[in-house]
């Protein structure tokens, strides 16, 4: 099972930042040839990533290239270099419907075709960024089984509800929030929550990766490298959480040892998915 | 690809690199580095701008480079994009760019 807790941004025509993004060890590096590349850079942007693709640094961290929308001028452009590159997946901006969906993978299809990688190598993500993408956020996370991550973009999202960041416990991202996730689980996907714009303040970074990780959140967009280590602390189980799930292991395993469909610890039944949950609480203490 | 006008691609902030290229007047390949780490990479710039230049099949211009510690991928993609821009052919054959 892939972790991933912190996709961190990378302007797509920022060479130093794509030269050592990597250093910060984020779980996965989404370079941005969208929203953080202005219309004239946009040609070199795209080299620049397509060549950072393929550098031995980004072969062993997973890679994600968030392309302009397909409606634009620039989209099919970099869809191009980011398959060709080698990109492990593609982000969609702004997605409405599954539709769009649908026509980036048979693009991607042909794309890997022509160039030859595997048909079916290159993953697909959706940002969902305005009411009818939370409307339709079930269909989009299950419009294809390239589909790895649906997450939620909240600037472009209130502008579209007609309001803005409040703060504190944020219940203008409530319904979003919670249509997203809910779209993650049924799709079986990761589920990733909006960025904090503040680089400078950790504590309100902070409060908000709780609610996130309390939903149930499997990560979150982060725009600057010194939000990953904080992310990855704040993501990190507790030592009695470490504890509880390696008894819920073992437990699990001497059950197994003995024939036996389903063991108790400590009064409490041990199935699936409580072992599942604990295999994730061991996955994110070694990774932190 | 033949350069056709005037065009510059990058930047001078560091590890990056600013590539101007330009017709040339001689008919030649003329090429012009400048880097901060001239003596220690000077050959290794020198190679990935030449094997850039050579996929693209570009075989005359004016090609001046002001390097600031950019790395050999961020080289061929600021070079790859300078002779797009400067060039007659506006869609990208990326076998190669590779």
């Amino acid at each position: 099972m892939k972790l991933r807790r912190s996709m961190l941004f990378v302007p797509g025509d920022n060479a130093a930042a794509l030269s050592t993004a990597f250093v910060y060890k984020p779980d996965s590096i989404m370079f941005d040839l969208e929203d953080a590349v202005s219309p004239r850079e946009k040609d070199s942007a795209r080299l620049l990533v397509f060549q950072a693709l393929r550098h031995p640094a980004y072969q062993e961290i997973e890679t994600v290239v968030r392309i302009n929308g397909l409606n634009t001028e620039f989209g099919l452009k970099d869809l191009e270099a980011a398959v060709r590159g080698g990109v492990d997946v593609v982000r969609l901006p702004k997605t409405d419907s599954a539709d769009e969906i649908h026509e980036l993978e048979a693009h991607v299809v042909r794309i890997e075709k022509a160039c030859g990688r595997l048909v079916g190598d290159t993953k697909l993500m959706a940002a969902i960024e305005s009411a009818s993408g939370v409307v339709n956020a079930v269909a989009i996370a299950t419009a294809s089984p390239r589909m790895i991550a649906i997450a939620i973009a909240g600037f472009d999202y209130l502008v579209d509800m007609h309001t803005k960041r409040s703060g504190g416990s944020e219940p203008e991202l409530f319904y979003a929030r919670a249509a997203v996730l809910h779209a993650a689980r049924a799709a079986h996907i990761d589920a990733f929550d909006v960025v904090y714009g503040d680089v400078n303040d950790d504590e309100g970074f902070l409060r908000e990766v709780t609610i996130a990780r309390q939903l149930g959140f499997d990560g979150k967009s982060l725009i600057h490298p010194r939000q990953v280590e904080l992310l990855h602390r704040a993501y990190a189980p507790t030592p009695q959480e470490v504890e509880h799930a390696r008894r819920v292991l073992a437990a699990a395993e001497t059950a197994h040892h003995n024939g036996l469909g389903v063991v108790a610890l400590d009064g409490k039944m041990i199935d699936p998915p409580v072992i599942e949950e604990a295999e994730m609480v061991l996955q994110r203490a070694e990774a932190s | 690809m033949r350069v056709i006008k005037e065009a510059i691609a990058g930047t001078l902030e560091s590890s990056d690199l600013l590539v101007k290229v330009a017709p040339s007047d001689t008919g030649r390949l003329d090429i012009v580095i400048q880097s901060e780490v001239i003596k220690q990479f000077g050959k290794q710039i020198k190679r990935v701008v030449t094997d850039t230049l050579d996929k693209l099949s570009v075989s005359e211009g004016s090609i001046v480079i002001e390097d600031k510690g950019a790395l050999d991928c961020v080289i061929r993609a600021r070079v790859q994009a300078a002779v797009l821009r400067g060039s007659d052919s506006d869609e990208a054959d990326w076998g190669k760019l590779s």
